[in-house]
């Protein structure tokens, strides 16, 4: 018995270790004193400093930030009426809303990517900040409204039944009932957003162009130069911006709430 | 007596006008410019013809398809097989420590796939780590070719998508109903047959799932094989990246990519099915 205990312990020690150790790795040498070898030859924080003062960077990396944050924004507030509408409604064509929003999540990023380049170059909109906006918002929304009607779907109807007979409006009950115990996964949906867009690099890929890059794009054109000291810091910054933020989603997430 | 109900109508018109306009009609643009023909100055000639299809079945194209599919495949049963033992063994964890399990599967699911990808270049560089281990060890006297080879390309993408596969596989084995195994049990099956016969049935929309995640990704990946692969492997989402941007052929680039769509129909459908008989089967 123990030593199956002992195997099966052994095997997820294993998996973890896949999991986690290439990321590991990065993040370690992105804080070596050494900039061709692989030997350890101290700590320092010159990979880190280097990208601090590289003002292409900075402009990158707020243009990315700048994208995350508007995106998962209006993702949000799309995506939340529409999950506050797929529990509550009914309406023309819910079953096919409900299905497309899945179809969606599951598209291949790829496909998305030149589906919306065509639209994009169809209706002659440069490719730039705006496209890539609206793309962001697009691959983002199933997401927030995956979250919110998994929290949704526990709630108790009579709560909003009373905010009825108390004469609340439609969206005076959603303001004053729904959102506040929806807040959480709510929160949590814009989180998760911001992390898909920061990290996206296959639909961006088609739907910008040079006059508006972002920070997967150029990590992606400087990796396919070689491996240095710098990308790992900057891989490593990226990986801190998605750990925090599926950390705090995730605790938003399991809270259930009273 | 009807109510006026603003908020309804905003919440719905706004939902279904965003998809309409960015997820409906952008795919079936890709549908309808698959059977155009390309164009001198513009990037398609509004003539009908089937000729990209046609070209998918050319030997010099179906050969990167044919690769490509395999290599997917063999990513998504080396990730099943990764992966559904380590999915039941987490739903076997005890409530407590499940918890923090499973974040640890959650974490490297948002982790941007670029930044793994990039991992495993230091890994299996000519001077990566591996070598520099076996090196060490003195098992090799020679650095291994790791990099731009298939192995690597397969490597890497199990890498980037074994949380894909593990997360649905989770979800279904979390679910499955004790009582069944021990009516099995009872009625005096095997545990190889308890396996095939209870086990594997209920969580097939799992494993569907699971490799829906895992297949349709795998196709498409191109900064993978760009990455690990070298110019050496070709996905089906290389291809379509260069009919896009330096062929400049998107008609056949859209042909492509509607087979793409088109196998993501076909999976979607085997969930279905599946997901229809793992519930006839369930106990009240």
């Amino acid at each position: 018995m123990s030593v199956k205990r002992a195997a099966r312990i052994a095997y997820l020690l294993l998996i973890y270790g896949f999991l986690y150790l290439p990321i590991l790795v990065l993040v370690v040498y992105s804080f070596n004193d050494s900039k061709y070898s692989l030997e350890w030859r101290g700590l320092t924080w010159d990979w880190y400093q280097a990208l601090l003062d590289d003002p292409d960077l900075w402009q990158v990396a707020l243009n990315s930030a700048l994208i995350a944050t508007l995106s998962a924004t209006v993702a949000t507030v799309i995506g939340t009426m529409a999950a506050v509408a797929l529990y509550r409604y009914r309406f023309f064509g819910k079953t096919l809303l409900n299905g497309l929003v899945f179809v969606l999540m599951l598209t291949p990023d790829i496909v998305m990517g030149i589906a919306l380049l065509i639209l994009f170059t169809s209706l002659s909109l440069p490719l730039g900040f705006w496209t890539l906006l609206l793309a962001h918002i697009t691959f983002s929304i199933p997401f927030v409204v995956v979250s919110v009607l998994s929290r949704i779907s526990g709630f108790d109807r009579y709560l909003i039944e009373a905010a009825k007979d108390l004469g609340a409006s439609e969206f005076q009950t959603f303001r004053r009932v729904l959102l506040p115990m929806l807040a959480p996964a709510v929160l949590a949906g814009w989180l998760l957003s911001f992390t898909l867009s920061m990290d996206d690099v296959m639909v961006s890929f088609f739907v910008t162009g040079p006059s508006f890059e972002i920070l997967p794009l150029k990590i992606y054109s400087m990796v396919r130069l070689g491996v240095t000291p710098e990308i790992n810091a900057l891989c490593t910054l990226m990986l801190g911006v998605t750990l925090s933020m599926v950390l705090v989603a995730q605790a938003l997430l399991r809270d259930r709430g009273t | 007596m009807k109510t006026r109900e603003p908020f309804k109508w905003v919440a719905v018109g706004t939902i279904w006008t965003w998809l309409a306009l960015f997820a409906l009609l952008p795919n079936a643009m890709v549908l309808v410019a698959s059977v155009l023909e390309r164009g001198q100055d513009q990037f398609f000639a509004f003539a009908f013809t089937l000729a990209s299809y046609r070209r998918l079945l050319d030997p010099l194209y179906l050969s990167v398809l044919l690769d490509s599919l395999y290599l997917a495949a063999l990513t998504t049963v080396l990730c099943l097989l990764i992966g559904y033992p380590f999915a039941y063994l987490l739903a076997q964890a005890p409530a407590r420590r499940r918890a923090l399990l499973l974040l640890l599967v959650i974490i490297p699911f948002w982790t941007s796939s670029l930044v793994r990808t990039y991992a495993m270049v230091i890994l299996l560089k000519t001077n990566g780590l591996i070598n520099q281990m076996l090196l060490g060890l003195g098992w090799i006297s020679e650095p291994l070719e790791l990099l731009y080879t298939t192995p690597a390309v397969i490597a890497g993408m199990c890498y980037a998508l074994l949380p894909f596969m593990i997360l649905p596989l989770y979800a279904a084995l979390e679910k499955l109903d004790r009582r069944l195994i021990e009516a099995a049990h009872d009625l005096g099956a095997g545990r190889v047959t308890i396996f095939r016969r209870v086990i594997i049935p209920l969580t097939l929309p799992g494993i569907i799932a699971g490799a829906m995640l895992t297949f349709l990704p795998a196709l498409g990946m191109f900064y993978v094989a760009d990455l690990l692969g070298g110019a050496k492997t070709m996905l089906v989402g290389n291809l379509i990246r260069d009919q896009f941007l330096a062929a400049r052929d998107w008609p056949f680039g859209s042909a492509a990519s509607a087979m793409l769509t088109g196998l993501m129909a076909l999976l979607m459908w085997a969930y279905y099915q599946s997901s229809r008989r793992a519930n006839r089967g369930a106990l009240p």
